[in-house]
C-alpha cells in the first residue's frame, strides 16, 4: 500500500489532465462492457433456450456460432471486425459505414457476439442439466412445454447459471482491455498514451490495474449479493 | 525407462556443449541488439521473403561492421521502445528517434543522423487549411501513439480534433485509406512511401513542418563508451561516402546532417 502512495508523491505523472484521461477512460470501459453483456445476454438467451431443440436446424447453426467464437481470440474477431471490413472495397458507401467507420461499434460488435457465444453455452449447460424431478413435476401438473419452461426450468436454470456468468461478465471486464489496440482510449487506452508520454510503465499500468481491480471487486459484491437473494430457497432454514 | 533417461542426458550435454562452443567463439567480440519500430518504411520495413530492410537497417549494420560489432535487430513496438531500453531488453534504439528534451531525460542520444519534416497526408481533393484550428474542428485525426508528430497535433489541435493514436504506422495508414480518419500527420518519406506512392488518390496537404532536431541512437544514460564508439563509426560513414550510398539507395533527396 505504501509503495502504491508513493506513485502519487511524485506528481509530475498523476496530474489533473492525466487524471482526467483516466477518467474518460474508465467511463468508455464502463459504457463499452455494460452494453455488450447486455446486448449479449439479450441474444445468448434465446440461442441458449434454442439449442436444447432437437431438430437440428435450429440447434447446428447456434452450435456452428457458439464454436467459432468461442474457438478463436478475441483479439482476432476484434481485428477482422474492424480492419477487415474496412477493406472490403465500396463498403465506405454502404449504410454499414455509418457503423464501422466509428472505433467504438466495430469494437461492440465483436464484445457481444463474443459474450453472447459464452453466455449462450452457459444456459444452454444449466438448462441441460435441469433434473428430470422437476421437469416430470411440471408435467404432472399439466403444464405444456412452453408453460413449464417459463415456470420451471428457466428461473431455475438461471439461478444455477448465475456464478458461472459472473465469471465471464469478469473476464468480459478484463478482455475489453484489448479494445485499446482499435484506437478506442478505454482504460488501459489512456494507461498506453501515459506510458508512451512519460515512459513510465509501473505507474501507468499500477494504476490503471488498480482501477481494474476496484470495479472487478464491486461486481464480485454485487454477483455475491444477488446469489444470497435468489438461492435464498435453497439454504437450510434458520430457526430464530 | 534407462533408454529415456540417457537420451535426456546426452541431448543436455550435447545443448550445454554447443552453448559453451558459441559463447567461447564469438566471446571477443561485442554482441548488440538493437530495437526497432517495423515497420516504418522507408526507414525499417519487410520485404516481401521477410526478412529486414530499410535505411536505418542498413546503415546500422554498416555502423556495427565498422565497430567490429554484432547486431541483433529486435522488433519493438513505438509505445513501449524507451521503457524497454531502460529494462535492457536491448542496447539501443535505431529507429528514427527524433532527439527533443523531454526524451533525453531518459535516455542518451548520438549524433543526429538524418533530419526530416513531418506532414499531413489526406485525399488529394481535400481543401483543407491544417494550420488552423477552426478548419481541423471535428477532423479525425490520425498520429503513431508516442511520437513527436503525435505530441505535435495533440498540443496544438488536441482540443478541437478527435485525435486517434495508433500504435504502429501501418495500422494508422490502413484506416486513413479505408476512411476512418480525415488526416494523418506522419514524417514526411514514411508517408510519402505508404500513403502517396501506395494508394491512389492521396497527397501531402499543405505545407511540410519541421519538428524537432534530427533522429538519433538512444542508449542508456551510463552507456557514454558505447555511444562514443557508436558516433566515432557514424562519422566515418558519413565521410567515406557509406552513408551517401545507402541513403541513395532510399531517398531521391537528401536527408543527411
Amino acid at each position: 500500500m505504501d509503495a502504491f502512495l508513493s506513485l502519487f508523491a511524485n506528481n509530475e505523472i498523476f496530474t489533473p489532465s492525466t487524471l482526467l484521461h483516466y477518467w474518460d477512460g474508465l467511463v468508455t470501459t464502463v459504457h463499452l462492457v455494460f452494453l455488450s453483456l447486455l446486448l449479449g445476454l439479450f441474444i445468448a438467451l434465446p440461442l441458449g433456450i434454442l439449442q436444447n431443440s432437437k431438430s437440428w436446424w435450429i440447434n447446428k447453426p447456434i452450435w456452428l456460432f457458439v464454436y467459432i467464437f468461442r474457438g478463436t481470440p478475441l483479439l482476432v474477431q476484434l481485428y477482422l471486425i474492424y480492419y477487415g471490413t474496412a477493406q472490403i472495397t465500396g463498403i465506405q458507401e454502404t449504410i454499414f459505414w455509418a457503423v464501422l467507420s466509428e472505433a467504438f461499434y466495430p469494437c461492440l460488435i465483436a464484445f457481444v457476439l463474443n459474450t453472447a457465444a459464452y453466455t449462450t453455452e452457459i444456459i444452454r449447460g444449466s438448462i441441460e442439466t435441469t433434473p428430470k424431478g422437476e421437469i416430470e413435476a411440471a408435467k404432472a401438473y399439466g403444464m405444456n412445454y412452453w408453460q413449464s419452461l417459463r415456470r420451471v426450468i428457466l428461473p431455475n436454470a438461471l439461478r444455477r447459471a448465475l456464478p458461472a456468468y459472473s465469471n465471464e461478465v469478469i473476464f468480459m471486464l478484463h478482455a475489453s482491455a484489448i479494445s485499446s489496440v482499435v484506437t478506442i482510449v478505454d482504460l488501459t487506452g489512456a494507461a498506453r498514451d501515459i506510458y508512451a508520454k512519460y515512459y513510465a510503465p509501473f505507474d501507468a499500468f499500477l494504476f490503471v490495474a488498480a482501477i481494474y481491480l476496484c470495479l472487478t471487486f464491486s461486481l464480485i459484491f454485487m454477483f455475491n449479493k444477488i446469489e444470497h437473494k435468489i438461492m435464498a430457497h435453497t439454504k437450510p432454514i434458520r430457526h430464530s | 525407462m534407462k533408454k529415456l533417461v540417457s537420451f535426456l542426458a546426452i541431448a543436455l550435454a550435447a545443448t550445454s556443449m554447443s552453448l559453451f562452443a558459441d559463447g567461447h567463439g564469438h566471446g571477443e567480440k561485442l554482441k548488440l541488439k538493437i530495437a526497432v519500430d517495423v515497420p516504418y518504411e522507408p526507414f525499417e520495413f519487410k520485404a516481401p521473403d521477410g526478412s529486414l530492410t530499410g535505411f536505418e537497417i542498413d546503415l546500422g549494420n554498416a555502423v556495427c561492421a565498422e565497430i567490429m560489432a554484432e547486431c541483433e535487430w529486435v522488433i519493438q513496438s513505438w509505445d513501449g521502445i524507451i521503457p524497454g531500453l531502460l529494462a535492457r531488453k536491448y542496447d539501443l534504439i535505431f529507429s528514427s528517434m527524433s532527439i527533443t528534451e523531454e526524451r533525453a531525460k531518459k535516455v542518451l542520444f548520438s549524433d543526429g543522423y538524418y533530419i526530416t519534416p513531418s506532414a499531413w497526408f489526406g485525399k488529394a481533393d481535400m481543401n483543407v487549411d491544417v494550420t488552423s484550428k477552426d478548419a481541423l474542428k471535428g477532423k479525425k485525426i490520425g498520429v503513431q501513439r508516442g511520437t513527436i508528430q503525435d505530441t505535435y497535433v495533440t498540443e496544438n489541435f488536441g482540443s478541437v480534433a478527435d485525435v486517434k493514436r495508433y500504435t504502429t504506422a501501418d495500422d494508422l495508414v490502413l484506416d486513413l485509406t479505408g476512411g476512418r480518419t480525415d488526416l494523418v500527420f506522419l514524417d514526411f518519406p514514411v508517408g510519402e512511401s505508404t500513403v502517396i506512392k501506395k494508394v491512389e488518390g492521396y497527397a501531402a496537404i499543405g505545407e511540410q513542418i519541421q519538428l524537432g532536431e534530427a533522429a538519433g541512437a538512444a542508449f542508456r544514460q551510463r552507456d557514454t563508451e558505447l555511444a562514443e564508439k557508436f558516433n566515432k563509426a557514424l562519422k566515418k560513414l558519413k565521410e567515406n561516402g557509406t552513408y551517401d550510398a545507402i541513403m541513395k539507395k532510399y531517398f531521391a533527396y537528401s536527408i543527411k546532417v
